[in-house]
């Protein structure tokens, strides 16, 4: 490997770290500074004396001063501790873990079929500038883009689950089904709405990147002298077209992740999904700190290792980073 | 002896619609009547200041100017009418265009595929002669642009005018960034070709460099060639220069002692002064 | 090639209005569109969107254009009192969530150094965890309600506006006319308040007319989830949470206008802000 990827994935990672760090301590900031007292929203209508409620806050360590509960909270998440739900009374890492694999099974399928998608449309688009079928595209993208992700839900959900009925109202499974009988053909059937409207919200901003860089590549001067030298519009699109918007579309495509975290919340909602969209949704309901802040780190986690893949790409595909720079020979 | 016509330009003109401060849609004339011949065996200097619009006359012949500009006249190749879908399939076989710097190369392909581009494996061949040529090491093919030197980027660029059958040059500018003798060189070179019988349009803004190698100069002034006149007429004071910006042109060079006329009235120095076909005067009404 | 066609004054613009009076009729008529509905909500009395048991679970008609929901309330008048509600929120956080990126952008770019080193971490740090959790962290932390929606929206929406500040500002103070000014010995102030403000604020004014939609997408997905606006007022976000329990039964019109009417307002900003962005820059009028 050479010298010049290594400072640069060392710069990135230790840039990541320490942003890494901030998110944890805002993000606890946040959730203390809550007015809802946690042991209320627990107890919910359940009545106990004085002497319970201190017990379950020092339980808690609630007693303690922020500044301690933050050193504790992070030292135990070292360790792979994380708290216990107040909500699932499980461990946060075990709540996280199986929420996140129905998530992952729902955004992965949205993220690959809006990149790939995404970025076939606004290659089209960039190469038919202003003709009919980039006007089509465009104008498509740019009512999309606005469009409120539950909304789409709600119309996805009527039409195909309440007036056509070719799939399943919501949830990840059957009703009713053990866990362990459901096949992957059903799972497949509920996934198919979440995932097409998940979709659809992420794919239009994909689609008008994609096109604006193609066009500013088009436009370019060494595209100008490929055109000099005889290539064809074909010619032009695939050796230096693609070549050139490939960066970006990798930088667009790991930063669409976080996009894609914020839209699954909504998804989920829209369809009763039990992914890790609804479960912040409950947390935040429930006051559950520790809980939310797995969330919160968990996502933070998750936008972090997409934007250092794409940092990554970028070092070992970008000749100028990879060669590390400066002219020789 | 008459040598045989191989381009023939009849009343160019390039204008650009665009948008003002009023979002009117407006048009901006960048070449107006412009008439260029070009025999085989022989290169024309189209000399000009910087920004007068030159690299749009060549990017005019070429056919690849932008969306929003609109060409009008006629342009004749051997003989034949040249119309667009001609061009698209003479450019980069028969006829070369050598851009003037290194951003006309693809910032994310090796040079060395780049200077072969769609030709195939006989180009690859011609290309590995050319950098010969130019004194550029093999291993310079396996380079990104950025990572080529200012005088390395122009001789990767000439290289790319060797690797097809081209029977015409149009150079944009292709000497700044060289050092003195590989500009010499380049220019030898663009004078060998002519001898075999190609012709070679050199573009540039150093008429000095221009009266080396061409056997015709056009002065170039505001989207119109002023003058055309044979190299040899670019001698002694000059006076067998029609035009006086041409004259102008000529007196200002170095080895003339850079004498700018004046206007005896205001004083302002010709640079300023107005051109037109038949001549130049000062803006204050002096004439 | 054929000739050029165009008129001699340069107008190649064939409609009869000109196209700025065109731009600025399409801006006022949207501007006047959205604060009508803004005060039409306002004013309403709502005893238009009443319970009426008489009325329940109708399909749309004329007398109930978008038809009305299980307790018999008028879904048109809810709407446009949720349109209203989304309005005044998006308008109070937009204009924070600006003002957070006037203030950090121009910092950034005058002090340059720490400052703009702190800057950008906070921008990465608002960027680091995706959107709607931190909105909902927000949420929490202030206590919910419309309060916390504000706070949220506002909090959330200044990097990239942050971000365009600091390169105009960088780059209007880099212009030559700014430096020939401060070489003159024009005071801070004076530059600031004739070259600096009245070239980013047309930018900032773009900036924030297109953070509204934006801010009112946010405001209605973070009411939908249940943590923004109480349940009681008639908000977009709040109709379409309550529609889901009644989409089983058939009742797809609570969901479909007043999303669609949402969908309809966010776009008429997008429109408002596009126009003036080219009135302010006609160069990117160039479809």
């Amino acid at each position: 490997m050479k010298k010049g990827l290594l400072k640069y994935l060392f710069s990135t990672v230790a840039r990541m770290l320490v942003l890494l760090v901030a998110v944890t301590l805002m993000s606890f900031l946040l959730v203390h500074n809550a007015p809802m007292d946690p042991v209320d929203a627990f107890l919910g209508e359940i009545v106990v004396s004085e002497e319970q409620r201190a017990k379950i806050a020092e339980h808690w360590g609630l007693d303690k001063s922020p500044a301690e509960q933050y050193v504790i909270w992070v030292k135990n998440t070292l360790h792979g501790d994380m708290g216990e739900s107040r909500t699932y009374h499980e461990p946060v890492t075990k709540v996280l873990g199986e929420r996140f694999r129905a998530s992952l099974l729902l955004m992965g399928t949205a993220w690959i079929l809006s990149g790939v998608l995404g970025l076939l449309l606004g290659i089209v688009a960039g190469v038919y500038k202003d003709r009919w079928p980039d006007r089509i595209i465009k104008t498509f993208s740019l009512i999309l883009a606005s469009t409120p992700v539950f909304w789409i839900g709600l119309l996805v959900l009527v039409v195909f689950a309440v007036e056509l009925q070719w799939f399943p109202l919501g949830l990840a499974v059957p009703i009713g089904k053990v866990e362990s009988e459901v096949t992957w053909m059903e799972r497949l059937h509920h996934l198919v709405l979440p995932a097409l409207t998940l979709s659809i919200t992420g794919v239009a901003n994909i689609i008008l990147h994609t096109r604006q860089k193609l066009i500013d590549v088009m436009e370019s001067e060494y595209v100008l002298f490929a055109r000099a030298r005889g290539e064809t519009l074909k010619q032009l699109v695939m050796r230096h077209g693609l070549r050139n918007i490939a960066l970006p579309a990798i930088t667009l495509q790991f930063a669409s992740i976080s996009e894609l975290f914020g839209g699954s919340v909504l998804a989920e909602r829209v369809f009763s999904y039990p992914g890790l969209g609804s479960t912040a949704v409950v947390a935040g309901m429930q006051a559950d700190a520790p809980l939310l802040l797995g969330i919160a780190l968990f996502s933070a986690l998750f936008v972090f290792a997409g934007n250092l893949t794409a940092n990554i790409l970028y070092g070992i595909i970008d000749p100028q980073i990879r060669e590390g720079g400066g002219s020789n020979g | 002896m008459e040598k045989e016509i191989l381009l023939d330009v009849q009343h160019l003109s390039v204008g650009f619609e665009s948008y003002n401060a009023k979002v009117e849609k407006v048009f901006f004339n960048a070449i107006s009547d412009l008439n260029l011949t070009v025999h085989k065996g022989e290169i024309v200097a189209i000399v000009g200041s910087s920004g007068s619009g030159k690299s749009l006359l060549a990017h005019a012949v070429m056919n690849i100017l932008p969306d929003n500009a609109r060409t009008g006249g006629t342009m004749f190749y051997k003989g034949e009418l040249l119309t667009p879908e001609r061009m698209n399939r003479l450019r980069g076989h028969e006829i070369a265009f050598i851009p003037q710097s290194v951003a006309f190369l693809d910032p994310l392909m090796q040079v060395g595929e780049q200077v072969v581009g769609t030709l195939g494996e006989k180009a690859r061949t011609l290309q590995q002669k050319a950098f010969e040529h130019f004194g550029l090491k093999q291993s310079v093919a396996k380079l990104y642009p950025f990572q080529l030197s200012g005088g390395m980027a122009r001789r990767v660029l000439l290289s790319t005018s060797y690797v097809a059958e081209t029977e015409m040059i149009i150079a944009d500018e292709p000497t700044p960034g060289l050092d003195l003798k590989i500009a010499i060189e380049a220019l030898k070179d663009f004078r060998i070709q002519a001898d075999q019988g190609k012709g070679v349009i050199l573009i540039t803004h150093d008429i000095d460099l221009a009266l080396h190698v061409a056997d015709k100069i056009a002065i170039f002034y505001d989207g119109r060639v002023v003058e055309t006149a044979d190299t040899q007429t670019f001698r002694g004071d000059g006076q067998g220069l029609k035009h006086p910006y041409s004259r102008a042109l000529f007196h200002a060079l170095p080895q003339n002692g850079f004498n700018l006329q004046r206007c005896p009235k205001c004083g302002a120095t010709c640079a300023t002064w107005n051109v037109d076909e038949k001549g130049m005067r000062c803006g204050c009404g002096n004439s | 090639m054929a000739d050029i066609k165009y008129d001699k004054t340069g107008n190649c613009g064939s409609f009869g209005l000109n196209r700025r009076r065109e731009i600025l009729l399409i801006i006022l008529s949207g501007v006047v569109f959205l604060s009508g509905v803004c005060l039409w909500g306002l004013l309403m009395d709502p005893s238009l969107y009443a319970p009426d048991y008489e009325a329940r679970r109708l399909a749309p008609s004329l007398s109930h254009l978008f038809g009305t929901d299980s307790l018999g309330r008028d879904m048109f008048y809810r709407t446009v009192c949720g349109l209203s509600t989304s309005i005044q929120i998006g308008l109070l956080s937009a204009l924070i969530s600006s003002v957070i990126a006037l203030v950090l952008g121009s910092m950034s770019a005058v002090f340059g150094g720490r400052v703009d080193t702190a800057v950008g971490f906070m921008v990465d740090l608002c960027m680091g965890v995706p959107h709607l959790i931190l909105l909902i962290l927000i949420s929490i932390a202030v206590g919910g309600g419309a309060a916390g929606v504000i706070t949220g929206v506002a909090v959330t929406h200044w990097p990239n506006l942050t971000r365009v500040i600091r390169a105009e500002v960088l780059q209007i103070r880099s212009a030559q006319y700014v430096q020939i000014a401060r070489k003159l010995g024009k005071s801070n102030w004076h530059i600031a308040a004739k070259h600096i403000v009245p070239h980013v604020f047309p930018q900032y004014l773009v900036g924030l007319i297109l953070l509204f939609p934006h801010a009112i997408l946010h405001e209605a997905a973070i009411t939908f989830l249940g943590y923004g606006l109480p349940l009681d007022t008639p908000a977009v976000g709040v109709i379409l949470a309550e529609s889901m329990k009644h989409l089983a039964a058939g009742m797809w019109w609570l969901a479909f206008f007043p999303g669609l009417a949402l969908l309809f307002m966010t776009q008429l900003f997008d429109i408002v802000g596009d126009y003036l962005k080219i009135l302010i820059d006609p160069h990117s009028a160039r479809q």
